[in-house]
């Protein structure tokens, strides 16, 4: 097996932008965004990243039932359905992941007592044969660590490297972001 | 008229802690220290017992403060899988019945118990605890597969930590009956005299933690604390260090030296629950 812990391929800009530099250990797969692409929901986006791509949807604020209605903030709720299959108890894991994570960033006290509805669907999965894969979630404020998952055995200063090449990484992808939003904008 | 005021100021302090509960754990929290007298990196009194169930091959029961868990471990045969012929199966899984917590209706497992099973099914993968092919008895043919079923009695928060230990302690305890195959009738013969422990490989033990306004780092938070959190993290070491699990899901941000002091908390929580495990597995008489 190989021991790789970080995914290994160039980054490149979305078009329209020069390339990027690449920092010491960090990598990043190709990564695309589309926006708005769906009708229905409230907003919507696909994510591209290598060849692993996830479609969402975005639904509120909106009613809430009484029974999950919170006085002073928004209620989310996340749904994630995978590429094959019905959702099992994998699904609900990472669902709560999604959503504790997304509590935590979403000013929800600016829509109290309505819902707040994502829903993910996988469309194609392709992950890495490691040891050990460690996956976070940083803000863009103070890098602090929002929410963390792992798979695999690992050591701390292992844990220490990763956490340092994601925090390296996560800025290429806060200025994906930051880009991403300004083109839509400029155009309407 | 002593005893009058002093009864006056406890009806105080219970109307404050149900009225403003998080400014009452504040009040606490400055003090470093928390409403049930505990430091905030100290564990609740953990106690064990094991073998309790006689039906099951091997049963556990943990007590953390008042979180009561217990594991029963039961074995029967299944064929291995396609892709892994020579392996068996481990299926852990997580109730927690009405009987616990009157948060939790009885129907289908809600949110809470689905996360615990997956995150103990993590466990168990990441960590190693078992060899798979120990389970195997004829390649191809037929395999052990174990089902751990966690139960949790009460709940009073850090239901994983408990869990955690309850499955461990439980596997510790598992003993195999010997199984041969018998080629002329192709069948699996089993000798309920001659039984096995199974080879426990690493020790894993979970440390959960809840992240209090952001800053504040608590160890093993009871039910109520861990409702007033804004997140909550869970890391599990086997005995080496290495760390099977680092589960953080959402909540506060936490800085690198903040996981740090958690880890080192860690480390120490592995060294106390490594030496109560050992205390209690020679504490029980070879049957």
């Amino acid at each position: 097996m190989e021991e790789e812990m970080h995914t290994d391929a160039k980054i490149r800009a979305e078009t329209g932008t020069g390339s990027s530099p690449r920092g010491p250990g960090c990598s990043l797969r190709h990564f695309a965004c589309e926006q708005n692409l769906l009708s229905r929901p409230d907003g919507s986006a696909s994510f591209l990243q290598g060849d692993t791509s996830v479609l969402a949807g975005v639904y509120g604020p909106a009613e809430v039932k009484v029974s999950k209605e919170i006085f002073n903030k928004a209620t989310l709720e996340v749904i994630l359905r995978p590429k094959i299959g019905l959702p099992g108890v994998a699904e609900k894991s990472r669902e709560r992941l999604i959503r504790n994570t997304c509590e935590a960033v979403v000013l929800g006290t600016l829509h109290p007592r309505t819902s707040i509805t994502v829903v993910l669907q996988v469309v194609s999965d392709a992950g890495s044969e490691a040891r050990a894969v460690l996956t976070f979630a940083l803000d863009n404020v103070e890098q602090k660590l929002l929410m963390s998952s792992t798979k695999g055995l690992f050591s701390d200063a292992e844990l220490q490297q990763c956490l340092a090449a994601a925090q390296v990484a996560s800025q290429h992808v806060f200025r994906f972001y930051r880009e991403s939003l300004q083109r839509r904008y400029s155009k309407s | 008229m002593l005893r009058f005021i002093i009864y006056l100021r406890y009806i105080c302090n219970m109307c404050f802690r149900t009225v403003e509960p998080l400014e009452y754990y504040r009040r606490f929290l400055k003090e470093n220290c928390r409403p049930d007298g505990r430091e905030l990196g100290e564990f609740r009194t953990t106690t064990v017992n094991i073998g309790s169930i006689s039906t099951a091959e091997g049963s556990a029961l943990v007590k953390l403060g008042n979180t009561t868990v217990i594991c029963g471990v039961k074995a029967e045969f299944a064929a291995p899988p396609t892709d892994a012929p020579d392996k068996g199966y481990v299926v852990p899984n997580v109730d927690l019945p009405p009987l616990c917590s009157s948060r939790f209706r009885s129907g289908p497992p809600g949110e809470e118990a689905q996360v615990a099973s997956q995150f103990i099914a993590d466990v168990i993968e990441n960590s190693q605890i078992i060899q798979k092919e120990d389970l195997c008895i004829s390649p191809g043919k037929l395999a052990w597969v174990l089902y751990c079923d966690l139960i949790c009695l009460d709940y009073d928060g850090n239901i994983l930590d408990a869990c955690t230990f309850a499955l461990l302690a439980a596997l510790k305890n598992v003993q195999l009956p010997e199984v041969t195959i018998n080629e002329e009738t192709a069948l699996a013969e089993v000798n309920l005299k001659k039984k096995s422990y199974l080879n426990i490989r690493t020790h894993p033990v979970a440390t959960s933690f809840a992240v209090f306004d952001d800053t504040l780092l608590i160890v093993d938070p009871t039910g109520e604390e861990e409702h007033l959190a804004t997140g909550t993290l869970t890391i599990v070491m086997d005995e080496e260090g290495k760390l099977c699990c680092l589960h953080k899901p959402g909540g506060s941000g936490l800085t690198g030296a903040k996981l740090q002091d958690c880890m080192s908390r860690a480390v120490t929580r592995h060294k106390e629950v490594k030496k109560l495990m050992d205390e209690v597995i020679k504490s029980i008489k070879p049957k």
